[in-house]
């Protein structure tokens, strides 16, 4: 009775109860993440094979050498350079103009361009796959018909496969890149543009004087989130091809390879250093990123 | 030209181009629901597009989706049991640690949240296949917990839940101490009911969060009335037996009460989905 009590007070304490409530996510931390992470380390210098473990070296990360990861990797990569190449100006020129004064149904326009966030990519990925089918009655193909071209098979050629890729994703994801720029440019105080055009400044000096510089922290979240959803992009393509295998690799991106080495191939030990490049990777664009921020050290001397 | 007619010509011009720019936004979709209303053998042999024999229009698709011969509402279920689950445990924990991180001042706190930032920064799919061992370790392959238990905490959840507390003043939990409330009794009967706003928001952006997870379910599971429904969704893309009807017909209404719980819970919907936006 009495031990019970001070196991209670102990509990009830103003000095452990914070680590009660953060306990959880300790918790998950040790137990999924963090021993994940160490367990794929130590598994990428492994020959893995059922049971049987042995030290392979550097010989997993040969695959760092396979023309195909290498095309993996470009593929991720050049999908990321596009991806926040479009998916910030975009949205960014359409907030701009859907928060001008002399727009109207505003809030209208607003979520019916939110609507596809709400999709998952397996809906989204279903009805993109038919829109860009090769038959000729296939929607995108109908399309290019009134102009004229000929029926294509889009899902079999690079840049055709390119073109699904980014539309799909300029589809689901300007609606909610929008709305973070809206309420960016919330936050710019009215007087600032009222001052500059009493002294004379376009509309489009507006833009570039007052708008995109002060919508740089906005620009920088959604660069942030661009960049990891587009290196860890792998549904989008995996819905497009039905699968994890495309012609000639056109829609194969890095965790594509990954799925295929741990899950398709049984290659762990391969598959566990393709995680350990991609968590590399991750880390260095992060470091890089808070040091341009100037958070990490790098204005301040 | 005045002032006011510039303006009503710019308002005209912005009007119209939204609208295409909203039709184009629509168009997926419109395009999915039209071709619910035909046999799925005809997307077979004349792909998916508008032109429709509206006379011919039917909701044969929707009937056999209905029938109970196939597996489509038990993968329905299966995703609804997750969600709702999920989001319940991951509001409620991921509420308590933004909670000791905002209110409290204890050893180790800067080093573990620099750990929340990690997890929030790395890609799940970074750690697929460590994880997918784990699970199989623990036999919780083809188990629902094994889809959740790995995300029952949410960094992102943490972050704004701490972010939501740091506006509350501490002078509350002082007064509650002073009034004799224990630690646990401030958080339940004072800052939860404080905190509901951001509960509706954080709830909407996890439900979202489970309810369209697609890669992590379909490693996890693998028996046809185990699956969720986007992986069940997946698996009928291929064009075989009534697979297209059901397909169809399925897609479609996965997204009907997604858009009515959108029409009406729209703030919630846009805050919870965009949270994270730089505030300040």
């Amino acid at each position: 009775m009495k031990k019970k009590n001070i196991f209670r007070k102990f509990l009830y304490s103003q000095k452990v109860a914070p680590y009660v409530f953060i306990a959880p996510f300790v918790i998950t931390f040790l137990v999924f993440f963090a021993y994940s992470i160490v367990s794929m380390i130590i598994m990428s210098f492994q020959n893995v094979a059922g049971a049987n473990t042995s030290f392979a070296g550097l010989s997993n990360y040969r695959i760092l050498k396979n023309a195909v990861f290498i095309k993996s990797l470009k593929n991720s990569a050049f999908y990321t350079v596009v991806t926040c190449a479009i998916m910030i100006p975009i949205p960014m020129v359409l907030a701009a103009m859907l928060n001008s004064k002399q727009m109207r149904a505003k809030s209208t326009f607003r979520s019916i361009l939110f609507v596809p966030a709400l999709t998952s990519v397996v809906v989204a990925g279903v009805v993109f796959r038919m829109m860009f089918g090769e038959l000729e009655g296939s929607f995108m193909n109908q399309v290019i018909g009134v102009f004229g071209a000929g029926p294509l098979i889009w899902l079999r050629r690079p840049t055709t496969v390119w073109i699904a890729l980014f539309i799909l994703c300029l589809w689901r994801w300007t609606g909610v890149n929008m709305m973070y720029y809206l309420s960016g440019l919330q936050q710019i105080p009215e007087d600032l543009y009222e001052s500059a055009s009493i002294d004379g400044a376009s509309s489009m000096q507006q833009l570039r004087y007052i708008t995109i510089p002060l919508l740089k922290p906005t620009t920088i979240y959604v660069l942030t989130i661009s960049i990891f959803a587009g290196m860890a992009m792998f549904s989008e393509s995996y819905m497009l091809f039905n699968g994890n295998n495309s012609p000639n690799n056109v829609g194969t991106t890095l965790v594509g390879m990954l799925y295929r080495m741990g899950f398709q191939q049984n290659q762990l030990g391969i598959a566990s250093a393709i995680g350990v490049t991609f968590l590399t990777i991750v880390l260095v664009v992060n470091l890089i990123q808070l040091r341009l921020n100037g958070t990490f050290g790098g204005k301040e001397r | 030209m005045n002032m006011k007619t510039k303006n009503n010509v710019i308002s005209v011009c912005l009007f119209i181009f939204f609208t295409i720019i909203a039709l184009i936004t629509l168009l997926p979709l419109l395009l999915l629901a039209v071709s619910s209303l035909r046999p799925g053998s005809d997307l077979m042999r004349f792909g998916l597009n508008f032109n429709i024999d509206w006379a011919n229009a039917n909701l044969n698709e929707y009937k056999m989706l209905f029938s109970g011969q196939n597996n489509y509402f038990i993968w329905y279920r299966n995703s609804l049991i997750i969600t709702v689950i999920q989001v319940a445990l991951a509001l409620f924990l991921s509420a308590c640690v933004g909670y000791g991180f905002a209110m409290y001042e204890f050893k180790g706190k800067n080093i573990i949240f620099l750990c929340v930032l990690l997890v929030m920064m790395v890609p799940t799919e970074v750690i697929l296949l460590p994880l997918y061992r784990l699970i199989m370790r623990m036999k919780l392959i083809n188990n629902m917990w094994g889809i959740m238990l790995p995300y029952l905490v949410i960094p992102m959840l943490i972050f704004f839940f701490r972010q939501y507390l740091s506006g509350i003043p501490k002078e509350l939990q002082e007064a509650a101490r002073v009034d004799g409330c224990s630690e646990y009794g401030i958080f339940i009967r004072i800052m939860v009911p404080l905190m509901k706003p951001s509960f509706a928001a954080m709830g909407i952006y996890q439900g979202m969060q489970s309810w369209n997870n697609f890669l992590w379910p379909m490693v996890v599971i693998n028996d046809i009335d185990k699956i969720t429904l986007p992986v069940g969704l997946q698996s009928l893309l291929s064009p075989y037996g009534n697979n297209y009807d059901i397909l169809i017909a399925g897609s479609c209404f996965a997204i009907i009460p997604i858009l009515v719980l959108f029409v009406f819970f729209q703030r919630y919907f846009i805050e919870g989905m965009t949270a994270g936006g730089v505030k300040g």
